[in-house]
C-alpha cells in the first residue's frame, strides 16, 4: 500500500495518549461525588500505553493521502476508545457493546443523538464524560478543520475546500501549531466564558438548578454544538435566561471561529462583510419568526415571550446542529415538526464546530442555479460565483455541489434503511420519523421526532440500525469525502 | 523654463510642439530619423541617444532644466528615465506610463520611483471616456482618493424636486457633503437652512454612489444611459468598467479571450462579461447589442474598434465611443459616424501640457472658472490639523473653506463636527481661490 500507515497509526496514536487527561478529569469527577474512578482511569491507561506504542512508529510528512487516513482513524479511533467507560460502568443501557459505541461516537461527533432511557440510572462521572467527549469532538474539528487540513493543502478535501473558501485562514498565522492554538484558545475561552456566565445566574437567584456541574456540563457540550445534556429534560430543566444564554452560547459556536478570532481583535468590518453571517443568522431569524407565528396560531404556549423563546431555541438548537431541546417538540404540530425538520439541512457557518450541510455550501448552490438561469438567456456570459466578496473558484462550485448532492442521497437510503429495518424488528417507525432520524444522525443533530424524539432515545432500535447510525454518524461528521477516498483502490495504489 | 522631453512619439513630439514657443525645449529620441525630423520641423533642440543613460540626459543640460518629461512608448523606461534623473539633479520629473497598476503605486507615496508626476494614460482615456457618458446632469465631475471621493457640480433645474428645499431636506445622503452653492457668480457656504433655489449651481462632495444618487435626486427623469455595452477586454476597456461600475452602471463587456474574459469577470462584480467576437452576428443579436444606449470600442487597434462601432452604429445604437490609438484619425472616425473618438496619446499629451502650464502637485479641481477650488490635501504629522476634531479647528481656517470628505486607509469618512483628522488622512476641502494660499499655510 502506498500511502504511509506508519505515520499515520503514530498520528493517531498521539491523540489517543491525549485521551488520558479527559479520562483522568472524569475520574477526579468520579472521584468528587464518591463514585468508582476505575471505569475511567482503567481506559486512560490504556489509551496512554496504546498511543506511547503507536507513537514509536517512524513519523514522516504526511501527504494528502495520509491526512485523509488520519481524518477518518481518528474520529474511528477516538470513539472506540471513549466507548469504554460507558461499558465498564455498564449501567441502564450501556451493558450492550452497541450502545457504548452509539453513545461514544454521537459525542466525539457532536451529534447528541442519545441511547441513554433513565439518566438517573448512571453515575454523574460517566454523565460529564459523556459531555467531555463532545467538548472533545468540537475542539477536534475546529483544530483540524481550521487549524490544519486548510494548510496542508489536501485538495479535494471537503472540509479544507469549505473552510478556506469561506475566511483566510490560512493568512491568520503563518504556522499551523500556531493557528491551531490560537483557534483552541479562543474554544476554551468560550467554553469558560459560558460556566461563567451561567453560574453567575445561579449565584445571582436566576438559575436555581444550574449548579457548578451543569453550568460546566452544559458549556461544555452548547460551544461545541453538539446537544448532550445529564438532565432528562434537556435545557426545559432550566430558568428561561438561562436558555436564552444557551440559545446565545449554540449561535456562537457555529460561527466561524476565524471570524469569532477578528471580532475579539476588534476588526467588525470583517463580521459585517461576512455574506455567510448573514445568510446563516437570517436563517436562524425567520425560522425562528416563522416558528413562533405556527407556534402561536397553534396556541402552545401562554405567553409571548415563552413562545418566542422555545421557537428561537428549537430552531437555534436544530440549526446550529446542537440538538438541545426546552420542550417535547415531538408533540407539536406537523407544521412546526416539519419547520424543524427543514432547518435539519441547513447548518451554521463553515470553520465552526456546526455539522449539516453548511450556510456557505447553500449560498453557492443557490448562486449557481441563478447563474444557470442568467446563463440559459445569456450563453456567452461569464459568471463567477462570489461568496462575501471573493470569487469562488469552478472545481470548489464542482464539489460542493457533488457533496450536496451526496449528502441528500445518503440521507435518502439511510430513510429507505431505517424505515425498512424498523419494520423488520417490529418497531415501525414512520416515514417522517424515520427521515428525522437518518437527518438527525448522517447530519450530527441528535434528537429527531418519534422514538428518536427530544425526550426520547434511540435504545429501541435495533442493533443493526445502531451500527448503520454509527458508521453514518462518523461518515457524516467527517464531511464523507475522506471515507469515500480511502474506501476507493486508487487511495491504495501507488 | 527649459523642458528636457525623452521620447519623441506622437505624444512626445505634441508635447513638444505646444511648449516650445515658450519654453527651452530639449527632445531626446533613440531614433536618428525621428531626430533629424524634429530638428527641421520644430524649434526645438533634439539629441540621438539613451534616455536612461546619464550621459545623454547630462548632455542635454538636465542640470540646468527646470523639468524633465519622460514619454516613451514603454513604462518601466520612462520610470528609469526619471529615476536616473533625480539621481543628478532637481529638475521635476514626469512620466508617462500605460498600466494603473505604476500610477497606484505612485499614488501610495508620491515621488516613488523619483517620479514628481505620473500620468496613466489607459487611466486617463477610461476617464475621458466615462466623462462622456457619465452623470448627465453634471456639470463638471472629478475624482480624488483613488477614486474613493467624487467632486460634483450640478445646476438645479426649476422644476427639480429639491429646488426651494433647504439643504437639510435635500441632503438625504449618508455620504455627501453639500460645499457649496453658486447664485448669480456668488460663492455660498450652504448651512442646513440655507435654501436652494431654481439656477443655483451645487457642488457636492461624497461617494460617488451618492453623488450618482443626488444627479438622479436632482431630476428623476433624467435620461440618463442605461444599457451601456464595452466592446473589447483591454486595459482601457477594464478601466472605464470599473469607473462606470463606481457610478454605479451594470455595463455589458465583451471580450473575445476566455482566459481575459474569466479575469475580467473575477474583477468586475457589476459588470456582466460576454465571451465573444464582436463582429459575430448572431451574437449581436442574441444579446440585442443594437438596443445599447453607448457603445465604447475599447479593442486593440484602431480598425477593429472603427468596424466595431460603425456595426454597433447600424444595429442601432444611439452613440458610440471608439478608442482611436492614433490620434490623427480621430477627426476621421467622427467624419465617418463615430460620434466620439478619443485618442489617449492626445489626452495624455494634453494632460501633461496642461500640469506644465499649471505646474500644480496636488490633486485639484477648478470649479467655475477659477473662482473655487476642491483640492486633496494629505495630512502629515506635522500639520495644525492633526489630531484635531474639526469642529476645533475650522474656526482657524480662513472663510469659504467646507471639509467635503476624508479618506483614511482606502475608507471614505464623512466628515462630521467631531471627527477627529489623522496624520496620513487624505482630506477633500472646498475653498474660495482667495483663500486657498492662506488655506494651505494654515493646515
Amino acid at each position: 500500500m502506498s500511502a504511509d500507515w506508519r505515520t499515520v497509526a503514530s498520528l493517531v496514536g498521539t491523540v489517543t495518549k491525549a485521551l488520558a487527561v479527559p479520562l483522568a478529569l472524569s475520574a477526579a469527577v468520579a472521584f468528587v461525588y464518591r463514585e468508582p474512578t476505575a471505569p475511567f482511569l482503567l481506559p486512560a491507561a490504556g489509551s496512554l500505553l496504546l498511543g506511547v506504542g503507536l507513537e514509536r512508529l517512524p513519523r514522516r510528512d504526511i501527504g494528502i493521502r495520509e491526512a485523509f487516513l488520519m481524518v477518518s482513524l481518528t474520529w474511528l479511533v477516538v470513539a472506540l476508545v471513549g466507548a469504554v467507560p460507558f461499558l465498564l460502568v455498564g449501567s441502564g443501557t450501556f451493558v450492550s457493546p452497541v450502545d457504548a459505541v452509539f453513545e461514544s461516537m454521537s459525542g466525539i461527533t457532536t451529534t447528541g443523538a442519545t441511547v441513554v432511557e433513565s439518566f438517573d440510572a448512571h453515575p454523574r462521572g460517566l454523565l460529564f464524560w459523556r459531555q467531555l467527549v463532545q467538548w472533545l469532538g468540537g475542539l477536534g474539528i475546529l483544530v483540524l478543520a481550521v487549524g490544519l487540513l486548510s494548510q496542508l493543502e489536501v485538495g479535494g478535501a471537503q472540509l479544507m475546500e469549505t473552510e478556506t473558501q469561506t475566511q483566510d485562514v490560512t493568512k491568520l498565522t503563518p504556522r499551523i501549531s500556531q493557528t491551531a492554538r490560537l483557534i483552541g484558545g479562543l474554544y476554551v475561552g468560550l467554553t469558560a466564558l459560558v460556566v461563567v456566565i451561567l453560574l453567575g445566574l445561579n449565584v445571582a437567584g436566576l438559575a436555581p438548578r444550574m449548579g457548578p456541574y451543569n453550568a460546566v456540563a452544559h458549556a461544555l457540550t452548547s460551544v461545541s454544538t453538539a446537544g448532550f445534556s445529564p438532565e432528562a429534560e434537556s435545557v426545559g430543566a432550566f430558568s428561561p435566561v438561562v436558555q436564552w444564554t444557551l440559545t446565545g452560547a449554540m449561535l456562537v459556536g457555529a460561527t466561524n471561529f476565524v471570524l469569532l478570532y477578528a471580532l475579539v481583535r476588534g476588526r467588525f468590518r470583517r463580521l459585517r462583510d461576512s455574506e455567510e453571517l448573514w445568510f446563516y443568522l437570517s436563517v436562524v431569524a425567520g425560522a425562528s419568526a416563522l416558528l413562533a407565528v405556527v407556534l402561536r396560531i397553534d396556541g402552545e404556549f401562554a405567553g409571548l415571550e415563552p413562545t418566542l423563546r422555545h421557537a428561537t431555541f428549537q430552531v437555534a438548537s436544530i440549526v446550529t446542529t446542537t440538538g438541545y431541546a426546552t420542550v417535547d417538540f415531538d408533540l407539536w404540530s406537523p407544521a412546526a415538526k416539519h419547520l424543524l425538520f427543514l432547518g435539519m439541512f441547513v447548518g451554521g457557518m463553515a470553520g465552526s464546530t456546526t455539522c449539516s450541510i453548511k450556510s456557505f455550501r447553500w449560498l453557492v448552490v443557490v448562486k449557481t442555479l441563478r447563474r444557470d438561469l442568467f446563463t440559459e438567456i445569456h450563453p456567452d456570459a461569464i459568471r463567477p460565483i462570489r461568496v462575501g466578496g471573493t470569487v469562488v473558484d469552478e472545481g470548489t462550485i464542482r464539489d460542493v455541489n457533488a457533496y450536496v448532492v451526496l449528502s441528500l442521497l445518503v440521507f435518502a437510503f439511510l430513510t429507505v434503511f431505517v424505515v425498512v429495518e424498523t419494520a423488520d424488528s417490529g418497531l415501525g417507525v414512520t416515514e417522517f420519523d424515520a427521515m428525522g432520524i437518518a437527518a438527525a444522525t448522517f447530519l450530527n443533530i441528535g434528537p429527531a421526532f418519534g422514538v428518536a424524539g427530544p425526550y426520547g432515545s434511540y435504545a429501541g432500535l435495533s442493533p443493526a440500525t445502531k451500527w448503520v447510525l454509527v458508521v453514518l454518524m462518523w461518515v457524516g461528521r467527517i464531511e464523507i469525502v475522506p471515507v469515500l477516498v480511502v474506501l476507493t483502490p486508487a487511495f491504495w495504489r501507488s | 523654463m527649459r523642458v528636457v522631453i525623452v521620447g519623441a512619439g506622437e505624444v512626445g513630439s505634441s508635447i513638444a510642439a505646444s511648449l516650445a514657443d515658450s519654453h527651452d525645449v530639449v527632445v531626446i529620441d533613440n531614433d536618428a530619423s525621428i531626430v533629424d525630423e524634429l530638428t527641421y520641423d520644430q524649434d526645438v533642440l533634439a539629441i540621438n541617444g539613451d534616455g536612461t543613460d546619464l550621459e545623454v540626459l547630462r548632455e542635454a543640460g538636465i542640470g540646468e532644466s527646470d523639468m524633465l518629461i519622460a514619454s516613451t512608448d514603454n513604462d518601466e523606461t520612462n520610470i528609469v528615465i526619471c529615476g536616473t534623473a533625480a539621481v543628478c539633479c532637481d529638475a521635476f520629473t514626469i512620466a508617462r506610463v500605460k498600466r494603473p497598476q505604476f500610477l497606484r503605486t505612485w499614488e501610495q507615496s508620491r515621488g516613488a520611483f523619483g517620479v514628481d508626476f505620473m500620468v496613466c494614460t489607459d487611466l486617463l482615456a477610461a476617464q475621458t471616456i466615462v466623462g462622456v457618458i457619465g452623470l448627465p446632469t453634471a456639470q463638471d465631475v472629478d475624482t480624488f482618493a483613488d477614486g474613493l471621493v467624487q467632486m460634483a457640480e450640478f445646476e438645479i433645474p426649476p422644476e427639480s424636486p429639491v429646488a426651494n428645499q433647504t439643504v437639510s431636506e435635500a441632503d438625504r445622503f449618508d455620504s455627501l457633503t453639500f460645499a457649496a452653492i453658486i447664485r448669480d457668480a456668488e460663492i455660498v457656504i450652504p448651512s442646513g437652512e440655507t435654501t436652494i433655489r431654481p439656477g443655483d449651481e451645487v457642488v457636492v462632495i461624497g461617494s460617488p454612489d451618492s453623488a450618482r444618487k443626488f444627479s438622479a435626486a436632482i431630476s428623476p427623469e433624467e435620461s440618463r444611459p442605461q444599457d451601456v455595452v464595452i466592446v473589447g477586454g483591454s486595459e482601457i476597456g477594464f478601466q472605464v468598467a470599473r469607473l462606470l461600475e463606481q457610478r454605479g452602471f451594470k455595463p455589458r463587456l465583451v471580450e473575445r479571450d476566455p482566459d481575459r474574459a474569466r479575469w475580467l469577470a473575477e474583477q468586475l462584480p457589476g459588470t456582466t462579461v460576454l465571451e465573444s467576437d464582436a463582429t459575430d452576428q448572431s451574437f449581436l443579436e442574441r444579446e440585442r447589442i443594437g438596443d445599447a444606449d453607448v457603445l465604447l470600442a475599447t479593442l486593440d487597434n484602431d480598425q477593429q474598434n472603427l468596424l466595431a462601432t460603425l456595426l454597433a452604429k447600424r444595429l442601432g445604437v444611439d452613440r458610440t465611443v471608439a478608442v482611436v490609438d492614433t490620434g490623427a484619425f480621430a477627426d476621421l472616425f467622427e467624419a465617418v459616424g463615430v460620434d466620439v473618438a478619443v485618442s489617449p496619446r492626445e489626452a495624455t499629451a494634453e494632460e501633461i501640457t496642461r500640469f506644465t502650464r499649471a505646474r500644480r502637485a496636488e490633486n485639484v479641481s477648478l470649479i467655475d472658472g477659477d473662482r473655487a477650488e476642491v483640492m486633496e490635501v494629505e495630512i502629515d504629522a506635522g500639520s495644525a490639523v492633526a489630531g484635531r476634531a474639526i469642529r476645533e479647528f475650522v474656526p482657524e481656517l480662513p472663510p469659504g473653506v467646507v471639509v467635503g470628505a476624508i479618506a483614511r486607509g482606502g475608507e471614505l469618512i464623512t466628515p462630521r463636527g467631531d471627527t477627529v483628522v489623522e496624520p496620513g488622512d487624505h482630506v477633500v476641502l472646498f475653498a474660495d481661490t482667495e483663500v486657498v494660499d492662506a488655506l494651505t499655510a494654515a493646515i
